[in-house]
């Protein structure tokens, strides 16, 4: 068992989980990380920790459950505040990646899903292409203002907003190579094309940023499951 | 800190704004409120300070940081657990409940309007053993304080009561719900929300007025 019973529950294909797991990476803090196959039955672990939205992740710690994946990066970085600083210092950069990370999970995530999903009309999906695209030229420029000329959105090592945004970058990975199309790229957005060499090969990164192929993999399967269990006559097949 | 450092641009209808207000009256921080009537053009203030969503509320402050521990007391508590579940129920109300009482506002249909009326109770069900076991007994979610989760929910209190009065019934009701009713009586007179939380007749008031404007517009 991890020191001080620290226990992620979470999937390895989830973006969200691997907020958590990132956090306590980079605070080098050890826990025991259970799988839940959430889109078939949901663990009584799972369910008894979080009770109200029964998702992962959820982190537990000394027995107490503590959900949603920001919530918990924020919970990690003030717990274990002796190891490097995961949101930064000062109240107004603070208040900047806080707003940046609402903004990615409530408005470019939802882009990325859109993308992710089957579409019947050509006209929707170049809608969602282009909405996508213009979502990350604004984070590419956000970039540019956060890092301060440095590697990361926090600076000289990895902060918020690089685990917030980072988390999804097997996502669009998996989307470049399904649509044989370039999102994160030199040209388009240069900054998030160093930033992303940067994020992936740092030593809380590489280790738990989820394979390509083996999401590609996951999201063929997983698309399946969904769509089986669907009772809507249009089922989109691969 | 002089009124000249903080701007506050924003509704005196928008329980966001209102959030806001409450938080700079918990730390006795005077401040510049700027009004803007977002339904009509917005000001170009308020497109310079916030063009990525161009809304409201937009707390401008000028160089000098507010330390939190000099200026009156926390709003959030000081244990990372329960600054963890103070986070948790505040995005619990923006994110799912609170929508849907605007949902309820928007559908016609009596058997949605049900569905969602289930869903609004079954929240505040939920919002109601958040109550007990957040305030340990005491009077606030934050406990003896005024907190980041009574100004989170508190906000809405308006709003809430509209909803009351539009659809007939009472959502924090003393029987059903003791402690959230005990909390709201105790939370609208309280300093840092009393001259905030607008009243509901001019909550509807003004409501009345944006869905004429939204249908002489078309």
């Amino acid at each position: 068992m991890a020191s001080d019973g620290v226990k992620v529950l979470g999937a390895w294909a989830s973006p969200f989980a691997l907020r958590a797991r990132i956090a306590l990476n980079i605070k080098s803090v050890a826990y025991d990380f259970q799988e839940e196959n959430f889109l078939v039955t949901k663990s009584d672990l799972l369910l008894k920790s979080n009770p109200v939205c029964k998702k992962i992740p959820v982190l537990i710690h000394r027995d107490k459950p503590i959900c949603e994946s920001l919530i918990i990066v924020q919970y990690v970085d003030e717990v274990w505040a002796s190891g490097p600083a995961i949101l930064p210092s000062d109240p107004y950069d603070r208040a900047i990646a806080r707003f940046w990370a609402t903004y990615i999970d409530n408005k470019w995530y939802p882009c990325l899903r859109a993308i992710l999903l089957p579409h019947r009309e050509e006209a929707k999906k170049t809608a969602a292409l282009e909405e996508f695209n213009h979502e990350l030229a604004l984070l590419d420029d956000t970039f540019i203002k956060c890092s301060k000329g440095q590697k990361f959105f926090g600076g000289d090592k990895i902060g918020y907003l690089d685990i917030t945004f980072g988390s999804f970058l097997g996502w669009i990975r998996v989307l470049e190579k399904m649509g044989n199309i370039s999102f994160i790229d030199e040209s388009k957005t240069p900054n998030l094309f160093k930033w992303a060499q940067h994020f992936s090969a740092d030593d809380a990164i590489k280790d738990v940023l989820p394979e390509t192929d083996k999401l590609l993999e996951n999201n063929v399967h997983n698309r399946r499951v969904l769509e089986c269990s669907l009772l809507a006559n249009t089922i989109d097949h691969m | 800190m002089a009124k000249g450092d903080v701007q506050l641009l924003g509704a005196w209808s928008s329980p966001f704004t209102n959030r806001v207000q409450m938080a700079l009256n918990l730390k006795s921080i005077d401040y510049e409120f700027i009004e803007v009537n977002f339904y009509s053009n917005k000001s170009e203030s308020l497109l310079k300070a916030n063009p990525v969503h161009k809304t409201i509320p937009v707390l401008i402050h000028d160089e000098k940081p507010i330390s939190w521990t000099k200026n009156g007391q926390p709003i959030l508590p000081s244990d990372p657990y329960d600054r963890a579940i103070a986070r948790f129920w505040a995005a619990y109300i923006d994110e799912k409940w609170f929508p849907l009482l605007k949902e309820l506002g928007k559908e016609s249909g009596d058997e949605t309007k049900a569905a969602i009326m289930r869903k609004i109770f079954e929240g505040v069900g939920l919002l109601e053993a958040a109550f007990v076991k957040c305030s340990k007994g005491k009077e606030f979610f934050g406990g003896d304080n005024v907190g980041y989760v009574d100004i989170v929910l508190g906000c809405f209190l308006g709003w809430i009561k509209v909803t009351e009065s539009m659809a007939g019934l009472k959502l924090f009701d003393e029987t059903r719900t003791p402690g959230l009713a005990g909390w709201a009586e105790r939370f609208v007179s309280h300093n840092a929300a009393k001259d905030i939380v607008p009243e509901p007749h001019k909550l509807i008031e003004f409501y009345m007025m944006v869905q004429a404007a939204k249908a002489s517009t078309g």
